[in-house]
């Protein structure tokens, strides 16, 4: 990289979390055009350090407090890390009930993220004053009834999650082997029933998408814009008939022409993910090992690589459900055939994984042996390590864990599902100043489109900006080489 | 107060997971009361991020600080002086900001360790040239920088002066509920309290309890548990004994034992301290041998006594030493057994 002096730096601080707070850098050179981009993320905890010496069965109970946001996520991976690290194999009710929770959470997250952060973008309009791109604006818009339906749908799911995890933040009824409780009869048509209901709204949600986004050429149109293009590998869990799982598989991943690069075991992680470091963030950059890392540049030559629902749907053949397979039909018929590089649309794969999770709930709800009481196997064997991957809603979740001959932990090792896309991310960034920031001059449109990116990744940003008013709050400084601000542009949802 | 008359209430979050941004929401539609009782000046997650507004604020203009999450970086340190200047009532929210939570647990290590591992030892790392984060980085285009991270967690209350704290992990949402309403009526309870009830999880927990006995410890995936007995008297570690009550004893009751989320009881100095006398007093041995081998059952008694506590223990950490112009941690197995009277 040639050395360019800096006339101007424009810095977006904070953009709010991600696992902490991240940072924008953007540096402009002599001309006024974008020279670089940077996303830092200024926040590090160090679980991977001091979970050791700790009892590895308490480490489902340990790493859901890495993220308030999808501690079901951390539950789950460690769980299975430890049915693994102990060589047990829950019997087959415990792994039902574990991704029954998984799947309601799946709802739940999902729900969230389209009604409060990413949808109203496109359901109130990417155009629309930004203190009306919110949830409340959303209601405005489709009608009060169907507000009731999003608190409602996040209600009755957190209500199933507590039914079998025991809380709703930081669960903690899975460990090695299993689970700490069956549900009764009572439980299961509780749950039935919420699973009916959130078929009825996934449908009703995609419906909704239909009519005001597919119908509408302009949306489409910014879906399809080369802005918003990225052709990356792809990641997802796939089941044995590489079809969409988010518990249990194995790793796909697809080349940016949607070929079938690897698909690997738990086991065989390292030999496929590797993380680079950069001085200027805490946080790693994860890229394909056999590609290799080749900085914030796409293509096939590049080992960057996302995991969203996107690319979780790019790298599969299908959903495992009928109607989530429906919709995926359509998806690829409308957007020209797989695999779709086109980071916006993002918020319809959410839909569609929505409709799998709520089928594949009522699937599970109804399965004869999910109130079987039969729901721990107790481990016998000498623990030595153990690996377990679940696919989180932020992309593909890996726990690593080697422990002693009496289970106390010696080595962990976390990739965690954001970090898979902090490469990705960072580029859409890059993409979208280089796209609005011409001549010195910093296009009204900027805040928007990189919020708008970013929102398509589901960055665990903050719960908050999943609830309400979910408004992503940005502020972008430019300063000249002095350090004075000679422009400043915000866009906030003021109260 | 702002113009309208509303009292103006500030939310942030330091070193923290979001869960207890997540349980402020979890009070659903009273949000909206809240939305309309406050006049909301800061809150990151939700509304309009601008430090230097705060900055702008004369001090003590925010009349109520719910602050969540740890001391960890410079940053979070930063901004904890910065809320505590311009805040009447500081509030340290859930267990991350008033005893460190889980993540204290760190301070059994030191941020070399840390370090190391998570940017040169860890099985994924690819860094061939030993790159690790630092606070200032030169790139072509100009300097980026970094908060400094520490070696040490603290709790809000080690860096800045707290009128209130609210425990939990993440709190409950009638507690967030029952504090919003304090602050709103006025009636707050005298500067110091905890917002939260002062008997144990076990007067919550709907197990039926006995004359304890404790002859060994299980681990919990050892042993299929009776659903109606007493976890600690079935040899199941629960913490519940000992801590505050106010959760509803949600995990005891999914066959899982209490791990101390919500600390200790009211006037009590060290909650891990608290917590090996309770245990101590229900072991069903007479001679320091046969307490040792019941203890010995136990693996890891510092990380479960000080799950959620260390950083506010009366050890606050390992000890650290000088090596090599860093401070490292002195390695717990070089510790003496645990010691509630250990200070260094």
């Amino acid at each position: 990289m040639t050395a360019i002096s800096t006339s101007q730096r424009i810095t977006i601080d904070p953009i709010t979390r991600l696992e902490g707070h991240g940072k924008i850098e953007i540096f402009l050179d002599e001309a006024g055009e974008v020279a670089n981009a940077y996303f830092q993320v200024p926040e590090l905890r160090g679980f991977e350090v001091f979970c050791l010496g700790r009892p590895a069965e308490e480490m489902p109970r340990l790493t859901n407090r890495i993220c308030g946001v999808c501690p079901e996520a951390h539950h789950m991976a460690a769980a299975k890390a430890l049915d693994d690290l102990y060589h047990v194999d829950p019997p087959p009710t415990a792994k039902k009930l574990r991704e029954l929770l998984y799947s309601a959470f799946y709802v739940t997250d999902h729900t969230t993220h389209f009604y409060a952060l990413g949808g109203p973008d496109f359901v109130v309009g990417p155009d629309a004053p930004a203190s009306q791109r919110n949830i409340l604006g959303v209601v405005a818009k489709v009608g009060v009834e169907a507000g009731l339906k999003v608190i409602n749908t996040r209600k009755r799911n957190h209500e199933v999650i507590k039914i079998i995890g025991g809380r709703v933040i930081h669960p903690v009824s899975a460990l090695p082997g299993g689970m700490s409780k069956p549900i009764n009869e009572e439980e299961r048509q509780f749950i039935e029933e919420a699973a009916h209901e959130n078929i009825e709204f996934a449908l009703w949600s995609l419906d909704l998408f239909e009519q005001i986004v597919l119908q509408n050429s302009a949306y489409v149109d910014l879906i399809l814009s080369d802005g918003y293009t990225q052709r990356t590998y792809y990641m997802g869990l796939v089941d044995e008939n590489n079809h969409v799982n988010f518990y249990d598989g194995l790793v796909r991943v697809v080349d940016p022409d949607g070929v079938e690069f690897c698909k690997y075991a738990p086991h065989e992680y390292t030999e496929h993910v590797a993380e680079h470091v950069e001085p200027y963030s805490y946080l790693k950059y994860p890229y394909l090992k056999e590609v290799g890392w080749k900085g914030f540049v796409d293509g096939k030559d590049s080992g960057m690589y996302c995991c969203t629902p996107l690319s979780r749907l790019n790298a599969a053949d299908g959903m495992a459900t009928p109607r989530a397979q429906e919709a995926y039909e359509k998806f690829y018929e409308t957007l020209g055939g797989k695999p779709v590089h086109h980071t916006l649309a993002t918020h319809w794969a959410r839909l569609i994984e929505l409709l799998y999770a709520a089928e594949r709930m009522l699937e599970l709800v109804t399965d004869p042996e999910i109130t079987s009481p039969n729901v721990r196997t107790i481990p016998t064997e000498t623990p030595t390590v153990g690996i377990g991957i679940v696919e989180a809603p932020r992309g593909t979740l890996t726990h690593h864990y080697e422990t002693d001959e009496n289970g106390i932990l010696t080595r962990v090792n976390l990739i965690v599902g954001t970090t898979n896309n902090y490469a990705p991310i960072t580029l859409s960034i890059k993409r979208a100043a280089q796209a609005m920031i011409h001549n010195g001059e910093v296009n009204d449109g900027i805040l928007n489109m990189i919020e708008m990116a970013f929102r398509s990744y589901d960055p665990c940003l903050s719960c908050a900006t999943h609830s309400l008013p979910g408004q992503m709050p940005l502020e972008v400084i430019v300063r000249d080489a002095n350090g004075d601000i000679i422009d400043r542009r915000s866009q906030y949802c003021t109260p | 107060m702002a113009e309208n008359g509303k009292p103006k209430l500030a939310l942030y979050w330091a070193a923290s997971c979001g869960g207890c941004e997540i349980s402020v929401l979890a009070i659903h539609e009273k949000i909206l009361d809240v939305a309309e009782a406050f006049d909301i000046v800061f809150w990151p997650c939700v509304m309009d991020f601008k430090v230097s507004d705060v900055e702008a604020l004369e001090d003590g203009e925010i009349d109520v600080c719910l602050f969540n999450g740890a001391i960890r970086t410079d940053e979070n340190a930063h901004m904890a002086h910065l809320l505590r200047r311009k805040s009447k009532v500081m509030v340290a929210y859930g267990s991350c900001a008033m005893e460190g939570c889980m993540p204290g647990l760190a301070n059994f290590y030191d941020r070399e360790r840390i370090m190391q591992f998570v940017y040169h030892d860890s099985p994924s790392t690819d860094n061939p040239d030993g790159v690790e984060p630092q606070t200032r980085t030169e790139v072509p285009e100009g300097e980026l920088t970094l908060p400094g991270f520490w070696n040490t967690v603290r709790t809000l209350d080690q860096i800045v002066p707290v009128e209130y704290f609210i425990p939990g992990c993440p709190p409950e949402a009638k507690w967030t509920e029952a504090a919003i309403n304090a602050i709103i009526s006025g009636e707050l309870p005298p500067p110091g309290s905890v917002i939260g009830m002062d008997v144990t999880v076990c007067d919550e927990c709907p197990r039926e309890r006995s004359e304890k006995k404790i002859t060994r410890f299980y681990r919990p995936y050892e042993i299929i548990p009776d659903p109606d007995i007493c976890l600690l008297d079935q040899g199941l570690f629960c913490a519940g004994i000992a801590t505050r009550a106010g959760c509803g004893a949600l995990c005891p009751q999914v066959n899982m034992g209490c791990r101390g989320c919500y600390g200790p009881n009211e006037g009590v100095v060290d909650g891990g301290a608290r917590l090996i006398s309770a245990i101590a007093s229900v072991i069903d041995a007479k001679t320091p041998e046969e307490i040792d081998a019941v203890l010995d059952t136990l693996p890891d008694p510092a990380g479960y006594f000080y799950r959620f506590t260390l950083a506010r223990s009366l050890m606050e950490r390992t000890r650290l030493e000088r090596q090599n112009g860093h401070k490292v941690a002195r390695p717990l197995e070089e510790v003496p057994r645990l010691d509630p009277a250990l200070k260094e």
